[in-house]
C-alpha cells in the first residue's frame, strides 16, 4: 500500500497531537487528582425525605471546618433554593431528585453534575467570594427553565 | 446505472419531508430562547418543538437520508439491483409507520421527552414503539444491501469491492453496533413501563444504553457524508481521489472504534467510576485520527481538482474549485464549519473542559457544526446533485440552490458561535428562556441569544430555500436525460488488490471485542448493584 510521503508526517502529527491531548489529561488526572464527578452511592428514590442522608438539606459545617451540602432536586426547584458557604473552603455538594433526572450547574464555575433519582451525585470544590446562580441544566419539564437557585459565597477564612 | 430509484426516490422525499417540519420547529426556538415573543409561544411548545426538531432532524431525516443515499450508491456502484427489493420496500414502510406514530406521540404533546427520552421522563408508548420501528425498518435496509454486496462479491471472486460500497458497509455496521444499545433501552426497559408491564426503571442503565448507541449514532450520520467527500466531490470538483486504500482505513478504523466511546457522554453522571470514564476518553481521543486522515485526504483530492483546472500556484487551487456548483460548495464549507466543530468535539472530549461546558448552549453549537453542518449541509448538496438523476428531470431554481450553502454557512456561524460563547459563560441548553428571574449572571447572555435567533433566521432562509429547491425540482423539473451518476477515480487508479482492510469480518470481530472491553465490565457491574428504579412522570 503507497501512502504519499506529505500523509505520512500528517499521520504521524496527528498522532502526536492525540498523546499530548491524553497525555494532558493523565497528568492533571495523576498529578491534581481531576477527575470527572463519579460517586457510586445508590438511593430510592421513592424516600429520600425520610432517608437519613436527604432528611435535612442544607449545610453543615464538620469539625474540621469543611463544609456538605445537602441538596434536593425535584420539579421544578432546588431544595435549599439559597445556599450560603465561606470561601475557599473545600465545599462537599451531595444532590439527589426525587422525580426526574435534573442538572445541577454553578454558573460561573466547574461545578456541574447530573442528578439522577435513584442515586447520590457528589463533587467537593472551592469558590471565590460572590454570588453565583444555580441552573438546572438538564430538560426535566416544563418549568425547567425556572428551575434554579443561588449559591452565596461570604467572605472567610 | 442507478436501480431501485423509487425506493431511493421515496426515502429521500421523508427525509426531506422530515426536515421541512422541523426547521419550523427550529425557527420558533432560536428566537424564544432570545425571548422574542411570538403569538402561540408557550412553554409546552417550546418543549414540544425541542423534541420534535431533535427526533425529525436527528433520526429521521438523517436515517431516512442514508437508507435513500444507499440504496442509489449501492447499485450504482456494484451495476446490480438490490438482492430482495420487495423485503426493501417492506423495510421502508415499516420505517414510516414506525415515524408516523412516534410523530403523532410527539405533536399531540404526549412525548415531550426530547430526543434523548431519558427516563423516568415518560412518553406515550407509541413514541417508543415507533422509534423502535423505525429502527427495525433501517435494519431492513442495512441486510437487503448487505445482501446485496454478497451477491455481487460471490460473483466477483477476489475484486475489491468499490469504496462507495465499502464505506456503505461500514455505515450499516456501525449502525447494527449501535442499535443493539437502544434495542435493549426500547424493549427491556421503556416499553414495557410505558405499557404499565413494569412499574419502574432504572435511569442510569437506560442512559448507559442511550449513550452505547448515541454516540456511534453519530459515526451513522457522518459517515455516509465522508462517502460523498471522497467517492463523490473529488470527481465533481474536476479531481480525483488521492487515496483509495487510506479512505479504506478510515473506515474500517470508524468500524472499530465508534461504539467503546458512549461514557464521554456521561463524565457528569453518578454511578460510573472515574476509571472507565478514563477508559472511554482514551478511544474518544483516537477516534480523531481517522478524522485527521480524512481532512488531509479530502483536501489533497480537491487540490488535485484545483492543479487538473490549471492552478499552478500554493494556493490558488482553491480559487479554481468549482465554488458556484452547489453540492461542492455545500461540501466544501460543511467541511470548514466541521473542522471548527472537530476541535470544539475535543474539548468536550475532555472532562476537566467538559464539566464547564456539560448540558450549556455550547453543546446546541457544537453539534450544529457537525450533525447540522458537516452532515446535513453535504446532504443538502448530495440533494442538488442526486435528485436530478433520480427522478431525471433538470434542477429547479438553481439559482437558490447556488446561495443556499453560504446561506447556511454564514446562519450557522452566528448561531454556533453565539451558542458557543453563552455556553462557555453557564447558559443551559434547551430553555424556553433564559432570563432566571432578572439573574445578573443570565443578563451576560442576552445580545448573544439574540445573535443566535439571527442565525436562526438565517438557517430558516437558507432550508426554505433548499425547500423550495426539492419541491420545484421533483414537481416542475424539465424532464430531461441525466448526466449517468459517476464516483471520483482514485490517483492511482482503480485498486486491484485485496487489503488487510477488506477483511471487513475481522474488523466487525475486533470491532465486537472492543465494544464488549468497554462495556462488559461496567454494565455486569453496574447490574450486580442494588438500585431503585423509577416510576414514570409527565411533566410536559
Amino acid at each position: 500500500m503507497h501512502v504519499d510521503l506529505y500523509e505520512k508526517f500528517w499521520m504521524w502529527g496527528a498522532g502526536a497531537i492525540i498523546v499530548v491531548f491524553l497525555g494532558t489529561i493523565g497528568v492533571a488526572t495523576v498529578s491534581q487528582g481531576r477527575l470527572p464527578p463519579s460517586h457510586v452511592e445508590t438511593i430510592d428514590p421513592a424516600t429520600v425525605r425520610s432517608d437519613a442522608r436527604f432528611a435535612t438539606p442544607g449545610v453543615t459545617t464538620n469539625d474540621d471546618g469543611t463544609v456538605v451540602v445537602t441538596v434536593i432536586a425535584m420539579l421544578f426547584a432546588f431544595q435549599p433554593n439559597e445556599i450560603r458557604v465561606p470561601a475557599n473552603t473545600p465545599v462537599t455538594f451531595r444532590m439527589t431528585s426525587t422525580d426526574v433526572v435534573h442538572g445541577f450547574q454553578i454558573v460561573g464555575t466547574n461545578g456541574n453534575t447530573m442528578i439522577l433519582p435513584g442515586y447520590v451525585s457528589q463533587f467537593t470544590t472551592s469558590f471565590e467570594p460572590g454570588e453565583y446562580l444555580i441552573t438546572c441544566n438538564e430538560y426535566c419539564g416544563l418549568g425547567h427553565h425556572m428551575m434554579a437557585a443561588t449559591l452565596i459565597v461570604g467572605e472567610g477564612t | 446505472m442507478i436501480h431501485n430509484r423509487r425506493l431511493a426516490t421515496a426515502n429521500i422525499g421523508v427525509a426531506v419531508g422530515a426536515f421541512g417540519i422541523a426547521t419550523f420547529m427550529a425557527l420558533m426556538q432560536s428566537l424564544s430562547r432570545a425571548s422574542l415573543d411570538l403569538p402561540g409561544r408557550s412553554a409546552k411548545m417550546y418543549y414540544l418543538s425541542v423534541t420534535a426538531h431533535g427526533v425529525l432532524m436527528a433520526i429521521v431525516f438523517t436515517t431516512f437520508f442514508i437508507m435513500g443515499l444507499g440504496v442509489a450508491f449501492t447499485t450504482r456502484a456494484l451495476d446490480r439491483p438490490l438482492k430482495w427489493p420487495k423485503v426493501a420496500w417492506a423495510g421502508f414502510w415499516i420505517a414510516v409507520i414506525g415515524t408516523a406514530m412516534t410523530a403523532w406521540a410527539i405533536l399531540w404533546g404526549k412525548a415531550s421527552v426530547l430526543y434523548t427520552f431519558y427516563p423516568p421522563l415518560q412518553a406515550h408508548w407509541a413514541f417508543y414503539v415507533g422509534a423502535t420501528l423505525l429502527v427495525v425498518g433501517s435494519w431492513v435496509w442495512g441486510a437487503v444491501v448487505v445482501a446485496t454486496y454478497l451477491a455481487w462479491k460471490r460473483d466477483n471472486p477476489g475484486k475489491p469491492v468499490p469504496l462507495v460500497v465499502y464505506g456503505i458497509l461500514s455505515t450499516i455496521i456501525v449502525w447494527y453496533l449501535a442499535t443493539i444499545g437502544v434495542a435493549a433501552e426500547m424493549l427491556f426497559l421503556l416499553i414495557p413501563w410505558s405499557l404499565g408491564l413494569t412499574e419502574t426503571v432504572d435511569p442510569l442503565l437506560a442512559r448507559m444504553l442511550f449513550w452505547f448507541f448515541g454516540h456511534p449514532l453519530v459515526y451513522f450520520w457522518l459517515l455516509p457524508a465522508y462517502v460523498v467527500w471522497y467517492a463523490v466531490v473529488p470527481r465533481e470538483a474536476g479531481g480525483k481521489l488521492f487515496s483509495d486504500p487510506l479512505a479504506r482505513m478510515v473506515f474500517a478504523l470508524f468500524i472499530i472504534l465508534s461504539t467503546p466511546v458512549g461514557f464521554h457522554h456521561q463524565f457528569m453522571d453518578p454511578g460510573i467510576s472515574a476509571g472507565w470514564k478514563m477508559a472511554h476518553t482514551v478511544t474518544t481521543f483516537a477516534i480523531l485520527f481517522p478524522s485527521f486522515v480524512t481532512a488531509f485526504t479530502v483536501t489533497a483530492s480537491l487540490e488535485v481538482a484545483g492543479r487538473m483546472r490549471g492552478a499552478t500556484g500554493l494556493l490558488d487551487w482553491i480559487g479554481k474549485l468549482p465554488w458556484g456548483n452547489p453540492l461542492v460548495a455545500a461540501v466544501l464549507l460543511s467541511m470548514l464549519l466541521f473542522a471548527i466543530g472537530g476541535f470544539g468535539g475535543a474539548i468536550n472530549a475532555a472532562f476537566g473542559m467538559n464539566s464547564v461546558v456539560h448540558n450549556t448552549a455550547w453543546i446546541q453549537g457544537h453539534f450544529h457544526l457537525t450533525v447540522g453542518s458537516a452532515v446535513a449541509l453535504t446532504f443538502m448538496g448530495v440533494c442538488y446533485w442526486l435528485v436530478p438523476k433520480l427522478v431525471d428531470r433538470d434542477l429547479e431554481l438553481g439559482l437558490l440552490a447556488k446561495w443556499q450553502p453560504y446561506l447556511w454557512f454564514l446562519g450557522m456561524m452566528f448561531f454556533s458561535i453565539s451558542n458557543h460563547i453563552t455556553g462557555i459563560m453557564g447558559m443551559p441548553r434547551r430553555v424556553y428562556e433564559a432570563s432566571y428571574g432578572g439573574s445578573e449572571a443570565a443578563a451576560q447572555w442576552e445580545g448573544l441569544t439574540l445573535l443566535s435567533a439571527g442565525g436562526g433566521i438565517l438557517l430558516f432562509l437558507s432550508a426554505s430555500f433548499f425547500l423550495l429547491v426539492m419541491l420545484g425540482t421533483v414537481t416542475a423539473g424539465r424532464k430531461a436525460q441525466q448526466p449517468a451518476l459517476e464516483f471520483a477515480e482514485p490517483l492511482e487508479g482503480e485498486p486491484r488488490k485485496l487489503l488487510v482492510f477488506d477483511k471487513i469480518w475481522a474488523w466487525v470481530v475486533a470491532a465486537v471485542i472492543l465494544v464488549a472491553l468497554a462495556y462488559a465490565y461496567p454494565l455486569a457491574d453496574h447490574l450486580s448493584m442494588e438500585t431503585f428504579g423509577s416510576r414514570g412522570f409527565q411533566p410536559f
